[in-house]
């Protein structure tokens, strides 16, 4: 027995040393030499300044930007509060929500079906995409604001419409960063556009 | 429910099935010290872990001196962890300064690490340094994995051997689980990982300088509205990738970040996630062909797998259609599919997955012990949240915790002989071994232990302050709640219908004690009937033997598993969430 205790304390010692530190370590150096750029989190970039990650969204509230999806994610796209609302379907302040969401985004572009991704909150509270039927929606607002056709944004959002992952996994999205940049770089906004619009400005995060 | 969405699915278990015969053969390699390909990297680290430690790896240990050295291994290993979270902030790697973690939440985490649940009551990326999350955390999402492997391959062990007294030596076993099996699929998963996103850093938060800053509106200390403009986001950092790879790979389902899977971090592709899936299935699966490889039955391997396969088609089946069917209660919203999207239930899920990979996600987490989630289980529809729910209660056999899946379906597959031998009115064999009225009792103590503790925790959970202030979900989902969280805690699986406030006393207290009970009345039990085993003779199978092969015995296994299940738990499950998707569709809402 006590000959046993011995050996799993050396045991939990030289397991924590190999598997805890030496493992991790190795990983991270091939890791570097092979993907370099997604190691360190695929950073976006823009006059040597950080601007955000790919991969991690942000919050685009101003009527002349594409809407990602709502966030529980503290205030809303907080890195640091990754998360959902976890409201169960028949929870009265998820269903109040969602008509919330829907009223408003109907006012901006009547008569169209709102898609269900743009009126409900992602896992992460961090999702960087938005589905090719929520991108369609808002088409004719952002033209509208930023003075364009539909056909010019048309064409953007065509060239950030990402298929299934080599034909076959996941579903078809947007990577909404990617696209609002774009937009800017190609059709950049009047300064009073620019500005957050006040009234749609909070996204959830209300509750927790 | 599209055709692509079906692909993915059946690809998945395509795959799974296809990799179970190699990987199989090989852990029944590792296990009876044959020679394998990696042995020359190995076996020197091998030898000097055993030198270092002590261990005389010909010594063989009879099941309690195996059962001892298992749980000196887990209190010892257990109380490393809790040191480490109590005490990172004067450690190194913690570049945000977090301190200390409560004595409570260290406690319920070292618990949780060591059991293999990896239930979080804590937000990962504000509370855990990286020196926690990879020599704390991770180390034990190895170690709790190589000791579930070492508890199958005993319970393997006494079933093929004859007439012995011992079954095998514990340190052995771990050591060449970890070295040979886990470390291996790790490494080459964590890289693979990292060319789809996942990051593998040790830098500090970076600070991101926002495309567009927000007006966001919050309620002040003095309850009046608060508006600023939000220009930064913080973007935590980390060793990522290793961890994932192993929590994945070890049925741990531990999120680096709070929202796990589901952060685009950890999970940044579909093919990412595929990656997750097939990680968490390979082991167990693979399990399932060693057990026919080492007892000399591979027929009867592939029965229980089949068994396996059945119940996951079954389970995935109306999780799938339930979330693509979305929330009739909305009302102006477009849930319907189309070319431009799933459409569906879309609260709690990331667009990258859709229903189709969310639905298969939480199928696959909850069948094996892993409680790695893709999307919010709170969020599910009742009928969708019904499986995770009940795939926890099944026990999580189906393919199951990586070991732990393998001992507990042998459990039922003893309970299933026995209820065979009562039908034919003879003493029931399994696979030449008579199981006599001590298996059939072990077998009995690990399934009631854990019908048990459920119950009386969530009795208790559900009419006291204590933990009903906790529930976040008004009517029938409050219970689904906390039946969740005792059903995930005991079964040692860790998701859980997270909206429930688990970071209290109560909670941190009784998550703990369940997950304790879970872990070790079920291994226990586990490793008796393994030594009552090895010791018996092998008689040859008579006219009178029901055979465990075939479809039919898969048939009994199946039914066997759903009436010991449907009879301990159906009446919860009917207050639950079968009442809520009645409501539901009654157009009732909380």
């Amino acid at each position: 027995m006590k000959r046993e205790l011995k050996t799993a304390f050396w045991m939990t010692i030289v397991t924590t040393i190999l598997f805890g530190i030496i493992y991790p370590l190795v990983v991270t150096a091939i890791a570097h030499v092979l993907f370099p750029a997604r190691a360190d989190g695929s950073l976006i970039r823009k006059n040597g300044v950080v601007i955000g990650s790919k991969l991690i969204g942000q919050g685009f509230s101003s009527a002349g930007y594409f809407y990602s999806r709502p966030s529980q994610a503290g205030t809303g796209y907080d890195g640091l509060s990754s998360g959902s609302s976890n409201w169960g379907q028949t929870n009265q302040q998820l269903i109040t929500q969602v008509k919330n969401y829907a009223e408003k985004l109907r006012a901006e572009n009547p008569g169209e079906p709102i898609p269900v991704d743009l009126v409900t909150d992602s896992a992460s509270g961090l999702d960087p995409d938005i589905t090719p039927a929520a991108a369609d929606f808002q088409i004719p607002r952002v033209a509208r604001e930023r003075g364009i056709s539909e056909a010019q944004v048309r064409a953007l959002v065509g060239k950030h419409t990402e298929g299934r992952q080599f034909g076959i996994f996941g579903e078809p999205r947007v990577n909404v960063q990617s696209l609002n940049l774009d937009l800017d770089a190609a059709y950049p906004m009047t300064h009073s556009a620019a500005t957050p619009a006040g009234e749609r400005a909070s996204w959830g995060g209300s509750n927790r | 429910m599209t055709a692509n969405g079906w692909f993915q699915i059946l690809f998945l278990l395509g795959v799974i099935l296809l990799v179970t015969r190699p990987l199989g053969a090989f852990i029944a390699r590792v296990f009876n010290g044959e020679k394998t390909f990696l042995d020359p990297v190995l076996r020197p680290i091998e030898k000097l872990i055993y030198r270092l430690t002590g261990v005389d790896e010909k010594r063989e240990m009879s099941w309690p001196e195996y059962a001892i050295a298992m749980l000196l291994f887990s209190v010892v290993s257990l109380v490393v962890l809790y040191v480490i979270e109590r005490t990172q902030q004067w450690l190194f790697l913690n570049p945000q300064k977090l301190a200390a973690v409560p004595a409570n939440v260290a406690l319920n985490t070292a618990v949780s690490f060591t059991t293999n649940t990896n239930w979080q009551s804590y937000t990962p990326e504000t509370t855990m340094s990286y020196l926690t999350q990879m020599a704390g955390l991770a180390y034990h999402n190895f170690t709790s994995a190589a000791v579930g492997i070492a508890m199958a391959i005993a319970l393997i062990r006494g079933i093929a051997r004859r007439e012995m007294k011992t079954i095998g030596n514990f340190w052995v076993d771990m050591t060449r689980g970890l070295l040979w099996i886990l470390l291996p699929l790790a490494l080459v998963g964590s890289l693979v990982l990292v060319s789809q996103g996942v990051i593998q850093n040790f830098k500090p938060y970076v600070t991101a300088h926002v495309i567009a800053p927000q007006k966001v509106t919050t309620t002040g200390s003095d309850g009046k509205p608060v508006t600023q403009v939000v220009s930064q986001q913080t973007i935590p950092q980390g060793p990522v990738a290793s961890q994932e790879a192993i929590k994945e790979l070890g049925t741990n389902g531990g999120g680096f970040f709070n929202a796990n899977s589901a952060h685009p971090y950890e999970n940044p592709t579909p093919f990412s996630n595929f990656l997750e899936m097939f990680l968490i299935l390979l082991i167990p699966s693979a399990l399932t062909y060693t057990l026919g490889r080492m007892t000399g039955s591979q027929r009867h391997g592939w029965a229980v797998w089949g068994a396996m396969a059945a119940l996951f088609l079954m389970a995935v089946t109306v999780a799938y259609w339930a979330e693509a069917r979305g929330n009739p209660e909305f009302s102006m919203v477009d849930q319907a599919h189309s070319t431009l999207q799933p459409g569906g239930n879309m609260e709690g899920k990331e667009v990258r997955f859709g229903i189709a990979d969310s639905a298969l996600f939480a199928t696959v987490t909850t069948d094996t012990s892993c409680g790695a989630v893709n999307s919010m289980h709170d969020s599910f529809t009742p009928l969708g949240g019904l499986i995770p729910l009940t795939n926890i209660m099944l026990g999580e056999i189906v393919f199951g915790g990586v070991g732990s899946g393998l001992y507990g379906m042998v459990v039922f597959v003893i309970i299933a002989v026995f209820i065979a031998g009562l039908m034919v009115g003879r003493t029931p064999e399994y696979l030449g071994k008579k199981i006599e009225s001590y298996d059939v009792k072990m077998a009995m103590l690990s399934i009631l232990v854990t019908s048990f503790v459920v119950l009386i925790l969530s009795a208790i959970a559900v009419v006291e302050p204590f933990g009903t202030s906790s529930i976040t979900n008004p009517g029938p989902h409050g219970l689904s709640q906390v039946l969740y969280a005792y059903a995930s805690t005991v079964g040692n699986n860790g998701s859980a219908f997270a909206g429930l406030n688990a970071n209290t006393l109560w909670y941190n207290m009784s998550t703990s004690a369940a997950m304790l009970l879970g872990r070790f009345f079920m291994v226990i039990p586990v490793l008796a009937i393994a030594g009552s085993l090895a010791r018996k003779k092998t008689a040859p199978p008579s006219l009178g033997t029901f055979p465990v092969t075939g479809p039919l015995f898969s048939v009994l296994l199946i039914s066997t598993i759903l009436i010991v299940v449907a009879l301990t738990f159906f009446p919860a499950l009917s207050l639950g969430p079968i009442l809520e998707h009645l409501l539901m569709y009654a157009g009732k809402a909380f």
